[in-house]
């Protein structure tokens, strides 16, 4: 279990270094997308049109934050469960998504992007948002303003604290439940 | 009859919303610090360091204890000599708009097709009960997308009995991994009907953590229930470790001959909910 610290855009050489289990300190500029926000930007890719942001490199963070108090740039700001971006992941990755970062288990569709798109999928910890919060120094929606949480924000992250759940290698860093047998 | 404004349960409605969403109750608390003592996982101590520097965090800076400050979820006992002087349910939801707007917390509601988010968390879901007395007691609860998903109910045959029960329960867990952000607490309906099982689970969920149910028997099973939970090993966020489940909560009913319905309603480790007497 190694530490790394990265900066976005991510490479494939800062993915491919990582394992299942490593901590990874995070900066630079992430991008917020869930439910809405990723039907959305599939709609665009099929009809040719750009994306909200470059998808080469990115990192896309799973989140809809609370609205930011006066004062701070954003609110409280923990993952989302990451199953429900599983039907998007795919083609995200074979457009360059480097990274995306959530809470649960991913499908075997997403692990099999990963390793062939030398991508990564990293989990924070669910109901630490104000925590997380702390470590978002700007927030800016650049999409999808409607949306309201689920809005596409630009967010400058320093020391991001994240741990490497799938890596590109096939790595998984989730307990498996020990099930009896005799169940 | 005693009468009650409707401006007072708009009060009371906003000002439970935005303490409970960003005060940890004092029972979790308790169990994240047991938990973080028992735990030897560097991986699962260290959820609960950061769970515990987040409800201290939440609590001086006002921020939300998680971005999912929930669907709004109340249970409310009126008594039979309450007269409440306009509309229980409009004030109710005009207290969420309220506090979910002057507290900064995330609207989360939308509608279920088109997924346009509707603005101001509304409407909640309120059951009511008629009571005896000349009280009005709200129950709220910010009930998170995250660990809801994960609930389930099932109708089982009578004869799969209390083994089919912890099957069903234990399966889900497992199924379950680390989505619903373990350890949860769980809430089991058992009997009432399809429908009924559900409401008694999440009713469960608003005991005490710590507490013992009061017939001998039902906290037998509870024990039982959660030792069995925690032996699967999934731990804090999934990562592996001793503290899968913090408590499970049975509340048992009546039902009909040919029935044996069970409902698992899945809490997160963030068990946001308070109470308000008027």
């Amino acid at each position: 279990m190694k530490e790394y610290k990265l900066q976005t855009p991510l490479t494939d050489e800062d993915v491919a270094q990582l394992k299942a289990g490593d901590v990874v300190k995070l900066s630079g500029v992430i991008y917020s997308a869930r439910d809405a926000a990723h039907k959305r930007i599939i709609d665009l890719l099929d009809k040719g049109e750009d994306t909200p942001f470059p998808l080469q490199g990115a990192v896309v963070y799973y989140v809809g934050p609370s609205p930011a108090p006066p004062g701070r740039p954003i609110g409280s700001a923990g993952p989302t469960t990451s199953y429900r971006m599983d039907t998007y992941a795919p083609r995200l990755h074979s457009l360059g998504l480097k990274a995306s970062i959530g809470k649960g288990k991913r499908n075997d569709a997403v692990k099999q992007a990963l390793k062939d798109h030398t991508a990564v999928y990293f989990g924070a910890t669910g109901g630490a948002g104000a925590l997380l919060s702390q470590c978002i120094e700007q927030s800016k929606v650049i999409a999808f303003e409607e949306l309201g949480p689920e809005a596409v924000r630009a967010m400058k992250v320093k020391d991001f604290p994240l741990l490497v759940v799938n890596d590109s290698h096939g790595g998984e860093l989730y307990a498996k439940p020990k099930l009896d047998p005799a169940d | 009859m005693r009468k009650i404004k409707t401006a007072d349960i708009v009060e009371a409605v906003a000002a439970m919303c935005v303490s409970a969403n960003t005060k940890l109750p004092d029972d979790v608390r308790r169990a994240f610090e047991a938990a973080y003592a028992e735990e030897d996982a560097p991986a699962a101590k260290e959820i609960f360091r950061q769970l515990l520097e987040n409800a201290d965090l939440a609590m001086n800076t006002k921020l939300p204890l998680c971005q999912d400050t929930g669907l709004a979820v109340f249970f409310v006992e009126m008594g039979e000599e309450v007269f409440v002087e306009g509309n229980l349910k409009e004030a109710i939801n005009a207290g969420v708009r309220k506090g979910y707007e002057e507290g900064y917390l995330r609207k989360s509601t939308c509608h279920p097709l088109t997924r346009k988010n509707v603005g101001d968390n509304t409407p909640a879901v309120i059951h009511i009960d008629v009571v005896p007395g000349d009280k009005l007691r709200i129950i709220y609860m910010a009930k998170g997308g995250g660990s809801e998903n994960m609930s389930r109910v099932t109708m089982l045959s009578p004869a799969q009995g209390w083994e089919g029960i912890k099957k069903f329960v234990i399966q889900r867990v497992a199924e379950a991994g680390p989505n619903p952000c373990p350890p949860t607490i769980l809430g089991i309906g058992v009997g009432g009907s399809f429908d009924h099982s559900a409401k008694i689970a999440k009713r469960a969920l608003f005991r005490e953590l710590d507490d013992v149910h009061p017939d001998p028997e039902v906290a037998k099973l509870e024990q039982e229930l959660l030792e069995a939970v925690n032996k699967l090993g999934v731990g804090p966020m999934g990562m592996g470790g001793k503290t899968t489940c913090l408590a499970v909560k049975i509340a048992l009913e009546p039902c009909h001959i040919a029935s044996l319905p069970v409902a698992v309603n899945v809490q997160c480790h963030s068990a946001r909910h308070e109470e308000v007497v008027l």
